[in-house]
């Protein structure tokens, strides 16, 4: 849901949730991380948390008055310039389709692509770390290549394995650890997105990037 | 030392929960009755934040490898030591070799259905990123990443020798009541999609009663209930999210996160139920039924000032039992 100005709401009284106006864009993003850096030094705010485009802030104590946090946003919103974070790009070796990929044939069916073209497209960007969340490590990135796109599954799988790399709508993204998930599993990576013993145990932070590099594609 | 000697399925270390890792992905876990944690805590004159062991299925068995003053608090399961039957919510002492046996919870009494064995001192497991409480999906934090098993061993923390035995607290779920129109009721915040939904929707939400599903756990309760449906279909950005928030997935039968649910989410939030009222939840048995109130926001502080009037009454007591009668 876009208009043309932000939209502020609660989560309770747990959490409040800023959402940018506009597509979902770099451009944008580097201001949420602006807008989170600041507001990570609100009085109350216990964590700022950047989203697609969003961000949350989680209270260390409830406002007595939460819309007088929802007016300082967006007046910080208005002002804020971009933060372009110059992070780290990593290269991830890919396995794409057959067992590897077990849901490609879904991408194929709903884009008409070959496997061939789905990969190329899919390997082509640099995708930038816009968030994490979901689960620990797990990176949200940004600058999928639209007509890859291929909607969420319509029953979520109960377990994908870490490392599975998936398209859900117009995002994809690397497993870090096994769980259950809605989108389409299209190839197979190794790498430690999380390591609760490393510092920082993430491995990837906004601002970072990742390639995709396709070393097989099973038929 | 507490040996486990009968696990039941899912009994994980909790403590109050993990906060300030949400940048890394991480959730807050924790108890899904923080009223029964930290009220054993109080019970036992331990950091309200100590870890217990949180247990949803039963029988529960444990041996005390040395003397212990323990609580279970939570859900009334008709505790045994040995074989005498204990009172729940009540501070007792374990000798070395004693075991403690926990049943299916009572109906009748308060609705309830998640205990909790609290010990002097705490349960000694690292803390990690903050908290000592099991994240199951990153396999990290209680003990070993993982629930309970056969054969555990427990430790507790550093002794400081202030519990005393023989003293107990009222339950909370007799204490603090609600209801609507005679069902369980938790206090709710409308969520930025909440004017989306269409107006039989909301009124839906608010007037008829909602069946906590078996696929419901410590992730999230899916409930069963009129189809809500929104104006128009809503694609979403993936967005932080909190437990206590209803999401509504395109079937139209919401979906309330719990402790264990992923920090992030992307389908519609009707609303949220607020975070005094959470532990209620926590406590409320599959196949029940559940009714939302609307509330205010300083409704909702209101009943945040009410449970931190619970504990501190909860503390003053012990405090008073302890002061006149304590080393008895």
């Amino acid at each position: 849901m876009t208009t043309d100005r932000p939209h502020v709401s609660l989560l309770g009284t747990t959490a409040l949730l800023f959402e940018a106006p506009g597509e979902t864009t770099l451009e944008t993003q580097r201001r949420i991380w602006a807008l989170a850096r600041d507001a990570a030094g609100f009085a109350g705010v216990r964590e700022a948390v950047p989203g697609m485009n969003n961000l949350m802030l989680a209270f260390a104590e409830p406002p007595r008055r939460p819309e007088e946090i929802e007016q300082r946003l967006v007046e910080r919103w208005n002002v804020v310039e971009p933060l372009p974070i110059a992070g780290r790009c990593i290269d991830l070796p890919v396995v794409y389709g057959g067992e590897a990929g077990p849901h490609m044939a879904d991408v194929v069916e709903h884009t008409g692509m070959h496997v061939d073209e789905i990969v190329e497209r899919h390997s082509a960007p640099t995708y930038t770390v816009f968030a994490l969340g979901s689960h620990p490590g797990y990176c949200y990135l940004g600058g999928m290549d639209a007509r890859i796109a291929t909607p969420r599954r319509k029953v979520p799988v109960l377990k994908i394995p870490r490392g599975a790399v998936s398209i859900g709508g117009s995002q994809t993204g690397v497993s870090a650890s096994d769980g259950p998930s809605g989108w389409n599993t299209i190839g197979s990576t190794e790498v430690a997105f999380f390591d609760v013993n490393r510092s920082p145990p993430a491995l990837l932070q906004p601002g970072d990037s990742i390639r995709f590099k396709a070393v097989r594609v099973l038929r | 030392m507490i040996k486990v000697l009968t696990a039941g399925a899912l009994a994980t270390v909790q403590d109050l929960g993990r906060t300030g890792a949400l940048n890394l992905g991480v959730g807050t876990s924790g108890a899904m009755d923080p009223l029964a944690l930290a009220g054993g805590n109080i019970l036992l004159r331990n950091e309200e934040n100590a870890a217990a062991i949180e247990i949803p299925v039963f029988p529960f068995k444990v041996r005390f490898e040395r003397a212990t003053v323990f609580a279970v608090t939570g859900a009334d399961c008709a505790a045994r030591l040995d074989e005498t039957s204990l009172l729940p919510w009540w501070a007792y002492r374990a000798e070395a070799g004693q075991v403690l046996s926990l049943s299916l919870p009572k109906p009748g009494t308060w609705r309830a259905t998640r205990a909790y064995l609290c010990i002097a001192d705490g349960i000694d497991v690292p803390v990690v990123l903050g908290s000592r409480s099991t994240q199951l999906r990153g396999s990290f934090g209680g003990h070993e990443g993982r629930a309970l098993r056969d054969g555990d061993e427990l430790r507790a923390g550093r002794p400081n020798g202030r519990a005393v035995p023989g003293f107990g607290l009222m339950p909370p779920g007799l204490s603090l009541p609600l209801q609507a129109d005679g069902v369980p009721a938790v206090r709710v915040l409308p969520a930025a999609e909440y004017d989306c939904f269409t107006d039989s929707s909301q009124e839906a939400l608010w007037s008829t009663a909602w069946k906590i599903t078996a696929q419901s756990d410590r992730y999230g309760y899916r409930l069963a209930g009129e189809v809500l449906n929104p104006r128009r279909r809503l694609e979403l950005r993936s967005h932080g999210i909190v437990p206590g928030v209803i999401q509504v997935p395109h079937g139209g039968q919401p979906i309330i996160q719990m402790r264990d649910a992923q920090p992030s989410g992307g389908y519609p939030k009707i609303g949220t139920v607020i975070e005094a009222d959470l532990w209620r939840l926590g406590q409320a048995p599959i196949g029940s039924s559940v009714r939302f109130i609307r509330c205010s926001w300083d409704e909702a502080l209101g009943a945040l000032a009410d449970v931190r009037h619970w504990f501190a009454n909860a503390r003053r007591l012990v405090e008073l039992h302890c002061g006149e009668g304590g080393g008895r």
